[in-house]
């Protein structure tokens, strides 16, 4: 199966042949590395910049002006925020010019920790990038999700900010992406770069298929009927391990907990949540940006105001600690974001809460 | 009028036999020039009494910029789309659009924010223009953002191999902002220049702030030669010499597809914004004056065709002001209109 880089990767040669996309660009993006996660090697339209994120995201806005796709890599997420104002611009720019221009651009940047990647590389942007309007925000959780994702990203005609997660780069997926051969060794020979000399080296791709997800769509990752755990990107699956370590030891049923991915964190899919939580009574969200005025206390508050008395439990929000940084030691990461214990102790004290 | 180019211009007068100025340009552009001035002029002098009457909230403009914007204006190639020029402008350039063509109302609409405002729906201040037909993107109130916007525009227009070029204009005091040296860096790039006319008018001011408390550099235009961009200063206050090099440059930009850069001192002449009270200056020089009095003097204009020109300009800023006060206001449901170009509701209590 391929890793989220390879999805990456394959999305966009998969939209460069049909999508009309001719830039993709960013720091280190092009020949030869292809990008530091190897999202963007073997990519024909794919070009190096300064290194300049203001640049970067100027340039890309002003080629949606001019009507045009692009895809512009910010390297890690930590490095976005110096463009802030550039990201608002572009979410504003369709309605303070009252739907004259539009700008169908994909900003990717991997976001999160678990890569002990210390202070500067392990940030989250999710909880900040909720605050753009004019943007829609998406966060793969697995490698065809972000085929999918970052397809209709791409056709998508407004500005999409694209953040998978720095520590799922590597991490191979469950489902095959459309046209991806069977064997892994394979596609790696047929789309990964050989080390060392890469001058002569081409890819050859696999017979790709459209796989479109549309944005604002969540799933359902595991079923269940007693609690409804909602989060995306990296934790995804490490709340799937938690269920599943909780079965494993008996301390839950294996239906005791419903689990969504949400996908998409604006617009996001609250008929999803609304329907899960009608039914399951109790509600925990877990997402690994910083605790204060993290994106789910947004739809904690939501499920308190529509759904009040349908629960029966106060809805619960596990996030990152609400410090200036996540430290190098092991000990500073785990201290710093949602770690399974207690993602466990929580699910555990939902289920026991009696109304 | 510079010293060099009343020159360079008796040279060329004198192995021309069509009637032109002494000074090298035709007495129909010369006259079109001083008309377009007079009328923006006259139309930011209509904005400023909108804002004294409290019709609008807020006024903002380029009074004093005439002698460079309309040249600049009448220099470009009009139309909308990749094969034009594109247009990243700042908030000084009414008498850029007036010269493209923009009538009086449609500035006073954006002044008077109202619903038929064809720039932003009433969304934005006054000289916030945005005119797509004529590729005139959205003018922002950061002072920079354009400088690095302007590369998208040029970078499809070079893989295009388009005839149209990109225009980015800026005032002084936003070259100290980081997107300014981005433009420099990546428009210069040895085998990837990018075709852009840079500009900066230079009013030696900052809101309130004098140039000189924060340059250390002899001119602007001096950062662009260390980039190996051909740059040139010039007095902005004079229309003849402003359309000389800016149409030498143009052409530049456009036969070579590499970055030009043009500073162009220019006046200031009711400060920064109504925020500090919009009154004329004494001590700045007038363009538009200046230039009328030039060309009576050789005897292109006449004082009776001016006085009439001023009547006509100022009572087409009235009527329009009279019209866009009946006209609607956009309304508080609008909010949420263009938010998404396509439709998903943007409105997270109707997902």
């Amino acid at each position: 199966m391929a890793n989220m880089a390879q999805a990456i990767r394959m999305a966009l040669h998969y939209a460069e042949e049909n999508y009309q996309l001719h830039d993709v660009f960013g720091q280190d993006v092009g020949a030869p590395l292809g990008g530091v996660f190897t999202a963007t090697q073997g990519i024909q339209c794919a070009w190096n910049s300064p290194l300049d994120e203001r640049g970067i995201i100027g340039m890309a806005i002003g080629i949606g002006m001019a009507g045009k796709r692009c895809v512009a890599e910010i390297q890690f997420a930590d490095y976005i925020f110096n463009t802030m104002d550039l990201l608002k611009l572009a979410g504003n720019m369709y309605w303070a010019s009252h739907g004259q221009y539009s700008i169908p651009i994909v900003v990717m940047t991997p976001v999160g920790a678990g890569i002990r990647g210390s202070i500067y590389h392990s940030h989250s942007f999710d909880s900040w990038a909720s605050r753009l309007p004019g943007w829609k925000i998406v966060l793969p959780s697995n490698p065809l999700d972000a085929y999918g994702l970052l397809l209709s990203s791409i056709l998508d005609p407004n500005p999409v900010l694209f953040l998978p997660p720095k520590a799922l780069m590597r991490v191979k997926g469950k489902e095959l992406i459309p046209g991806e051969p069977e064997d892994e060794k394979e596609l790696k020979a047929m789309i990964d770069a050989p080390i060392g000399d890469r001058t002569q080296w081409k890819p050859r791709w696999p017979r790709l298929k459209e796989y479109l997800i549309p944005l604002g769509k969540g799933r359902i990752v595991k079923e269940g009927n007693r609690v409804t755990l909602v989060t995306w990107g990296r934790y995804v699956g490490i709340c799937e391990q938690v269920i599943d370590d909780l079965i494993a030891s008996a301390m839950i049923d294996s239906t005791d907990v419903e689990l969504i991915d949400l996908r998409s964190i604006y617009p996001y899919d609250w008929p999803l949540i609304k329907e899960s939580v009608k039914k399951t009574r109790k509600v925990l969200f877990v997402n690994e940006d910083t605790e204060v005025t993290n994106f789910a206390e947004h739809l904690s508050y939501r499920v308190t105001k529509e759904l009040f008395y349908e629960l029966w439990a106060p809805p619960q929000v596990i996030a990152g600690r609400h410090v200036p940084g996540i430290g190098l030691h092991p000990n500073l990461e785990d201290a710093s974001v949602p770690g399974a214990d207690e993602i466990k102790k929580v699910i555990i004290a939902l289920i026991q809460e009696v109304p | 009028m510079s010293v060099s180019s009343v020159a360079v211009s008796r040279k060329k007068s004198s192995r021309k036999s069509v009637p032109r100025l002494r000074l090298g340009l035709s007495h129909e552009l010369c006259r079109l020039m001083y008309q377009k001035m007079l009328y923006s002029r006259i139309l930011e002098e209509r904005l400023i009494k909108i804002y004294r009457a409290g019709d609008g909230y807020f006024w903002i403009g380029g009074p004093g910029e005439e002698g460079f914007g309309v040249p600049l204006g009448l220099l470009v190639r009009k139309g909308q789309g990749v094969s034009y020029d594109y247009l990243h402008l700042h908030y000084r350039c009414t008498p850029t659009l007036v010269a493209m063509g923009m009538p009086m109302i449609d500035s006073i609409r954006l002044m008077m924010n109202r619903s038929t405002d064809p720039c932003t729906g009433g969304r934005n201040f006054s000289n916030h223009y945005c005119f797509p037909q004529w590729n005139v993107l959205p003018v922002t109130s950061p002072i920079e953002v354009q400088y690095v916007m302007a590369l998208g525009t040029a970078h499809v227009q070079k893989r295009a191999q388009s005839p149209g070029i990109t225009i980015v204009t800026g005032g002084d005091a936003g070259t100290a902002e980081g997107d300014f040296a981005s433009c420099l860096v990546w428009s210069s790039r040895k085998g990837q220049e990018l075709p852009i006319l840079i500009t900066v008018q230079n009013n030696r001011w900052g809101i309130s702030t004098a140039y000189e408390g924060q340059h250390g550099e002899d001119c602007i235009a001096d950062r662009a030669r260390a980039f190996n961009i051909k740059a040139s200063v010039i007095d902005g206050n004079d229309p003849i010499e402003s359309y000389r090099v800016i149409k030498e440059m143009m052409e530049y930009v456009r036969q070579k597809g590499k970055p030009a850069f043009i500073e162009a001192f220019v006046s200031r002449l009711y400060g920064h914004s109504s925020a500090s009270g919009a009154n004329y200056v004494t001590n700045e020089e007038c363009p538009v004056r200046r230039f009328e009095e030039l060309l009576l003097r050789v005897g292109v204009i006449k004082e009776q065709e001016c006085n009439q020109w001023r009547k006509e300009y100022e009572e087409e800023g009235f009527q329009a002001q009279q019209k866009v006060r009946q006209e609607p206001v956009p309304s508080g449901e609008s909010i949420w209109n263009h938010i998404y170009a396509d439709q998903q509701h943007p409105d997270w209590r109707r997902f």
